[in-house]
């Protein structure tokens, strides 16, 4: 019989559909109870992700055409994503799609404590996704959704999107 | 997959909530643990939920006015991004907002319910739109002070809100950040473009007072909010590092007294809220039942 974790880490990401909710990292927990319920545990990436809600109802949908009868998504804040959480299958499979993985948003990333802002040449290195060119630059922080920021790649001249580091 | 129409396609099995992306949202805080805590007052967690919800909201809001006018393409995604990310947080804050008061209300109830008398927004967010630099100051203001607050936050006696500050400290990072690149490239750019952004912070940073002023509200969230005043420092070392990056003299700030028509975390308002609020309002009045 196929395992509830298995039906949940399958589902795919509305927005990034090459990527599984597993690869993602959103998924934190998938739990059977003892009375047959399915209990799962999810992350929102951004709070204000219009995806959650998808992601909600695909797991509910894919659970229930995989003969769970009952399923409860719960949502978790706490610790709040971070794209260190995307596994090394989905960066391959992000890279793949022509997205530009997330470097390591890493626990200092940013520092609690006083509001700082580091102003100037301080930008990451994003290499480009299609040429592997080091020779990129932002053209946007902000993309076509919450989680990605737009960049061009001065080798081979194309655009592409890039997962921020949160 | 044969269906016999696009509607079946993609409601598959009758799923409403699937009927089209983004729609049908339930409750964005399902199955966390929404217990008050022993020890704090449900309803001070209330009003100070709201008010940090009626901030979002409201900012959002003015920022969500600037897509279709932005100067470029990329800076309207910029600031519907923004907006969004905002949007997001005032769902989570009125949800939590309506389990602390026990009345169980929700963030629809909270945003299209009320009238324009019942926001506790600091008038910062409400002033209507200026310039694009002005907005830029007003933003810069805004997000650097919500960064500060939030990141105090973290540590508030409610784990809930502190789950929703800690996340919506990551996103404040990248607003201001974006607000500040502005105001640098702006401030240290032209004649026109300096004096343009003179200008715009002139008029917002009188606005600054208010977010250092305690309300009721605060006082009575003691453990469960951030005293107002300790916010000052760190929102003013923020603004003279970025003020000095631009160029632009970042001693002329006159810290102004706070307004003497009252504090909008009071419900003291200026007229401009009304407006905003007729609009963002206008379809649920419209259509009571409507549901998106």
């Amino acid at each position: 019989m196929v395992r509830a974790r298995e039906v949940a880490e399958a589902v795919t990401d509305p927005e990034l559909p090459d990527l599984t909710l597993a690869e993602l990292g959103v998924l934190r927990e998938v739990v059977e109870q003892p009375d047959g319920r399915v209990v799962v545990s999810l992350t929102p990436t951004y709070t204000g992700c219009p995806a959650l809600g998808m992601m909600r109802a695909d797991l509910e949908h894919r659970l229930h055409a995989a003969g769970f009868g009952r399923v409860e998504v719960r949502a978790v804040l706490d610790p709040p994503w971070t794209t260190d959480w995307i596994t090394e299958s989905g960066r391959r499979k992000l890279a793949a799609a022509g997205i530009a993985p997330p470097g390591p948003a890493g626990p200092g990333a940013r520092r609690m404590g006083p509001v700082e802002v580091r102003l100037g040449a301080t930008r990451r290195m994003v290499a480009c996704p299609r040429c592997g060119s080091d020779s990129t630059e932002e053209v946007s922080r902000f993309g076509a959704t919450a989680c990605k920021s737009l960049w061009r790649c001065r080798t081979c001249r194309e655009p592409f999107e890039h997962v921020k580091e949160i | 997959m044969a269906f016999d129409n696009a509607y079946e396609a993609i409601t598959e099995d009758n799923d409403d909530v699937r009927w089209a992306f983004g729609t049908g949202f339930a409750d964005p805080l399902a199955g966390l643990d929404t217990a008050v805590p022993d020890g704090v007052d449900g309803a001070a967690l209330a009003a100070y939920c709201l008010a940090l919800a009626d901030d979002a909201l409201v900012m959002s809001h003015r920022l969500q006015e600037w897509v279709t006018n932005a100067p470029e393409l990329e800076e309207e995604m910029a600031l519907a991004n923004i907006a969004l990310d905002l949007l997001g947080q005032a769902r989570l804050l009125y949800t939590r907002a309506g389990q602390a008061d026990g009345t169980a209300r929700t963030d629809d109830e909270y945003a299209f319910g009320r009238s324009a008398a019942s926001f506790r927004n600091v008038r910062l967010a409400e002033l209507p739109n200026g310039d694009f630099a002005q907005d830029m100051a007003r933003l810069l203001l805004f997000s650097t002070w919500r960064l500060a607050l939030l990141e105090a936050l973290t540590a508030s006696a409610d784990p809930v809100l502190a789950a929703i500050a800690a996340k919506g400290v990551k996103e404040l990072a990248y607003h201001q950040d974006h607000a500040a690149q502005w105001v640098v490239r702006l401030g240290d750019g032209t004649e026109l473009s300096r004096a343009r952004m003179t200008r715009g912070l002139a008029e917002i940073l009188p606005y600054a007072e208010e977010l250092f002023t305690p309300a009721d509200l605060d006082r009575h969230a003691a453990g469960v909010g951030v005293d107002p005043t300790t916010l000052r420092s760190p929102v003013e070392a923020a603004l003279t590092q970025i003020l000095t990056a631009a160029t632009l003299d970042a001693t002329a700030r006159q810290p102004a007294p706070a307004p003497e028509a009252g504090l909008g975390r009071d419900g003291s308002h200026s007229e401009a809220l009304g407006g905003l609020v007729a609009e963002l309002q206008s379809v649920a009045r419209a259509d009571p039942e409507a549901v998106w």
